[in-house]
C-alpha cells in the first residue's frame, strides 16, 4: 500500500504573532513541522507494511519538515516549490498537492493533519480529495487501511462514529491517533543524507492554479481593557452585599 | 572555520529536546522532591538509543560523532542535571573507556550491551577517603591465579544501585610512585561480595541516583582487567577526559535553562510600572548569562571537535569543564535573583538549577584541580604524554558500518 502524507512547515507554536499593515509576522521564530502533521505521519507509519511518502508544498525551508518526516520513518519525500505558488490559497494548494499525488502514482491513501497551525483553515484535506475525485474521511481518531478500504473512527460529542470508505481516499487526523514517535537516530542519519527532489509546477505538468480566496486585511484583536477592583468591607457579609450590588449594577446577571 | 551544526546534529538536538520536554518536564519536580530517579528514565533513554549515541553501530551504538554526544548532554541538562549524569557515567566514564582501551572481547561482552542500553554502566574511582588524590585510594585487587580479588569501597558513585557494570580502579601492587600501582577492571555488579546503596540528603541532583559500592573478596576473571596492570591511573584520567566533556556540555545546558527561565520571567513580572527586563541591572544579569552560555558552548564544541579529530584534548576539555560548571552555578544564582522570592521557592525551576549546578564544581575534577591544570599547562610544568590507546577519531564510515 502506498500512502502519501502531506506536511507543512509552519512557525513555532510558541512564536508571538503580530500584525503590521495587514500582514502577519512571526518574527524570527524557528520553523517547525506543523504539529498536526506529525500525527498524520504517525497515522501513516502505523499502517503495516505501507510505503509512506511525505510531500510538502512550500519554500526550501519546508525541506526541514520533510526531513523530520523521513527521520520519523517515511521512505521518501518530495518538495513542491514554485515562485508561482507564493500566497497560494488552500484550493490552489489542494490542486497542486493533487497533481503531485498523481505524479507519484498508484497512491492508495493520503493523510493530512486536521489543520495547519499558521492559517488554521482545516480545509486542504477536503479540497485535495475533491481535486483527486476521492472520498474524504475527516478528523479521524484512528485509521486502518487495507484490502481496498479504509476504516476510521471519528470522535464526536455524541460518541464515536465508525466510517468506512473505498480506497483511494483522503483522511485527516486528530490528536487521538496517538502520540507521534520521535525520530530515531537511524532515521535522523538517513534523513540528514537524503536528497529530496524538488518539483516545480512544470514538473507536475500543471499551470499555476488561481487563488480564489485572499486575505485583504488582517487585524490584531483589540486589547481588552480590564479594570480590577478590590472590594473591601468590614465583614464577609458586607463584602458579599457590595459585590452583589455591583454585579447587578453592571448587569452581569 | 565552520560554526554551523549539520542537519544531523540539529535533528539529534531537537529529538532529545522534545523527549525531555514531553516526558521528563512534567514529572521532574515531583521526583526531585522525592529524591528518587523516575523509574522510566533509564529504560526510555535506552529505548531511544541515547545510551549508545556515539558508539559505532558495530558495537551496538548509534554511530554518531562526539559533538552529538555534547549536544545530547546540553539538551538533557537543560531539563535536569540527573539526565546528563547518566550520560557522564554510562557513556563518558565507562563505555567510551571500553571503546578506547578495551580488547575486542571486552567490547563484545561489555560495550555492546551497554551501547544498546540493555546494561547500564557506572564508574568507581572516588572513595570515602580519596577524591582529588586518586592515588591515595585504599581499594585493592590482588591477583590469584586467573582471577583478581577486589576489596574496598567506592563513594559518590552515580548509578551505583542502577548499573549492571562498573569500571573500578583499584591498587594491584605497591610502587614507589603510587600512581603506577593502579589497575582498572570491568566489574559486573551482581558478583558475590558486592553491595551497593544510595546516598540521600544531597544538595542537588536529587532526581538521580548517587551511591556507594562496597567490595569484599569480589572475584573477577583476569579477562575483566581493562588495559595492562599499572595502567589504571592513565585509564582513569582518560575516562575523565570524556566524563568532563559531558559535564561541560551539560553545564552549558544549565546556563541556557537559567537564561531562558530568566528572560521569560523578565517579560512577565512588572515592577515600578515596567516589566523587570527594562531595568539595567536585570539586563546585566541576562547579558552575563548570554556571554557565559556562548563561551561554554564554543569551548565544549571545540573539545568535541578535537575528539572527532582523534587528538588529545585533556587541556581543552578541562578548560571547558572548569569554565562551564563555574558559570552554570553563577547563572543559576543570578536566575534566582531575577526571579526574586519566587526563585527561592520550588514553584520555579531555577532553585533546582542552582542546587544541581553545585555538584559539578566538585565532581570530575574540582574547579581547583582544573585551575592547577590550566596553570600547569601555561607554565610548561604539565605535558600530556602519549597513551598506549588513544580515543579513536570519529570515522563516519567505520562508525556506521555494521560489524
Amino acid at each position: 500500500m502506498k500512502i502519501v502524507v502531506c506536511v507543512k512547515q509552519v512557525p513555532d507554536t510558541a512564536a508571538k504573532l503580530t500584525v503590521e499593515n495587514g500582514k502577519a509576522f512571526w518574527g524570527d521564530a524557528p520553523l517547525i513541522i506543523n504539529p498536526w502533521d506529525e500525527y498524520a505521519v504517525e497515522a501513516a507509519l502505523m499502517q503495516d507494511g505501507a510505503d509512506v511518502i511525505a510531500i510538502s508544498m512550500g519554500s526550501e525551508s519546508a525541506l526541514d519538515a520533510l526531513k523530520h518526516a523521513l527521520a520519523m520513518g517515511c521512505n521518501e519525500a518530495f518538495l513542491v516549490s514554485d515562485p508561482a505558488l507564493i500566497r497560494a490559497d488552500s484550493q490552489a494548494t489542494a490542486k497542486t498537492l493533487a497533481a503531485a499525488i498523481q505524479k507519484i502514482g498508484s497512491v492508495d491513501l493520503v493523510v493530512f493533519g486536521r489543520q495547519a497551525v499558521d492559517s488554521d483553515g482545516g480545509i486542504t484535506a477536503a479540497q485535495t480529495a475533491r481535486a483527486l475525485g476521492w472520498p474524504v474521511l475527516s478528523l479521524a481518531s484512528s485509521v486502518s487501511a487495507g484490502g481496498g478500504t479504509v476504516k476510521v473512527t471519528r470522535s464526536m460529542e455524541e460518541g464515536q462514529q465508525m466510517v468506512e470508505g473505498q480506497l483511494p481516499a483522503v483522511v485527516s487526523v486528530v490528536k487521538d491517533i496517538g502520540e507521534p514517535r520521535y525520530p530515531s537516530f537511524m532515521g535522523i542519519r538517513k534523513a540528514s543524507r537524503a536528497q529530496i527532489p524538488t518539483w516545480t509546477l512544470a514538473d507536475l505538468g500543471i499551470s499555476a492554479p488561481t487563488s480564489v480566496v485572499h486575505w485583504p486585511e488582517l487585524i490584531s484583536p483589540p486589547s481588552r481593557e480590564v479594570i480590577c477592583e478590590i472590594i473591601t468591607g468590614d465583614s464577609p457579609e458586607q463584602i458579599a452585599a457590595t459585590l452583589a450590588d455591583k454585579i447587578l449594577a453592571e448587569k452581569v446577571i | 572555520m565552520d560554526f554551523t551544526l549539520t542537519d544531523e546534529h540539529r535533528m539529534v538536538q531537537k529529538m532529545v529536546r522534545d523527549f525531555v520536554q514531553k516526558e521528563v518536564g512534567p514529572i521532574i519536580k515531583e521526583y526531585d522532591r522525592k529524591q528518587e530517579m523516575a523509574p522510566f528514565v533509564l529504560p526510555r533513554m535506552a529505548q531511544l538509543g541515547i545510551l549508545g549515541i556515539n558508539i559505532p553501530v558495530r558495537y551496538g551504538g548509534q554511530g554518531f560523532d562526539y559533538i552529538s554526544l555534547g549536544l545530547v548532554c546540553e539538551e538533557l541538562e537543560a531539563m535536569d542535571s540527573t539526565l546528563r549524569v547518566v550520560m557522564s557515567v554510562h557513556m563518558g566514564l565507562n563505555s567510551m573507556a571500553i571503546l578506547q582501551w578495551g580488547t575486542e572481547e571486552q567490547k563484545q561482552k561489555f560495550l555492546v550491551p551497554q551501547a544498546r542500553g540493555e546494561k547500564y554502566a557506572c564508574f568507581g574511582l572516588t572513595e570515602p577517603g580519596a577524591g582529588s588524590d586518586v592515588a591515595g585510594m585504599a581499594s585493592t585487587a590482588r591477583r590469584q591465579g586467573d582471577e583478581y580479588v577486589l576489596n574496598g569501597e567506592k563513594m559518590w558513585i552515580s548509578l551505583a544501585t542502577k548499573a549492571h557494570n562498573a569500571l573500578i580502579v583499584a591498587r594491584t601492587h605497591e610502587t614507589e610512585d603510587p600512581h603506577d600501582g593502579l589497575s582498572a577492571f570491568l566489574v559486573e555488579l551482581d558478583r558475590p561480595g558486592i553491595k551497593t546503596g544510595d546516598i540521600h540528603g544531597k544538595l542537588g541532583v536529587r532526581a538521580g541516583s548517587t551511591g556507594w559500592i562496597s567490595m569484599t573478596e569480589v572475584r573477577i576473571p583476569v579477562a575483566n582487567r581493562l588495559g595492562e596492570e599499572g595502567e589504571g591511573f592513565k585509564i582513569a584520567m582518560s575516562c575523565l577526559d570524556n566524563g568532563r566533556y559531558t559535564v561541560a556540555a551539560g553545564a552549558t545546558g544549565l546556563i541556557r535553562a537559567s537564561l531562558d527561565a530568566s528572560v521569560k520571567y523578565c517579560h512577565e513580572r512588572k515592577a515600578f510600572g515596567r516589566e523587570i527586563g527594562k531595568f539595567q541591572l536585570v539586563q546585566q544579569k541576562i547579558a552575563h548569562m548570554v556571554r557565559d552560555y556562548e563561551i561554554s558552548r564554543l569551548l565544549y564544541l571545540r573539545a568535541g571537535w578535537i575528539k572527532n579529530m582523534g587528538m588529545r584534548n585533556t587541556k581543552e576539555t578541562s578548560l571547558s569543564k572548569w569554565f562551564a560548571t563555574d558559570a552554570s552555578f553563577e547563572a543559576a544564582n543570578q536566575a534566582i535573583q531575577v526571579h526574586g522570592a519566587y526563585g527561592y521557592s520550588d514553584e520555579y525551576d531555577v532553585e533546582r538549577y542552582l542546587r544541581n549546578s553545585r555538584g559539578a564544581i566538585i565532581y570530575e575534577g574540582t574547579s581547583e584541580i582544573h585551575q592547577l591544570m590550566q596553570g600547569g599547562y601555561a607554565l610548561g610544568y604539565r605535558k600530556d604524554g602519549e597513551l598506549r590507546c588513544e580515543l579513536p577519531a570519529y570515522d563516519e564510515e567505520f562508525w556506521n558500518a555494521e560489524a
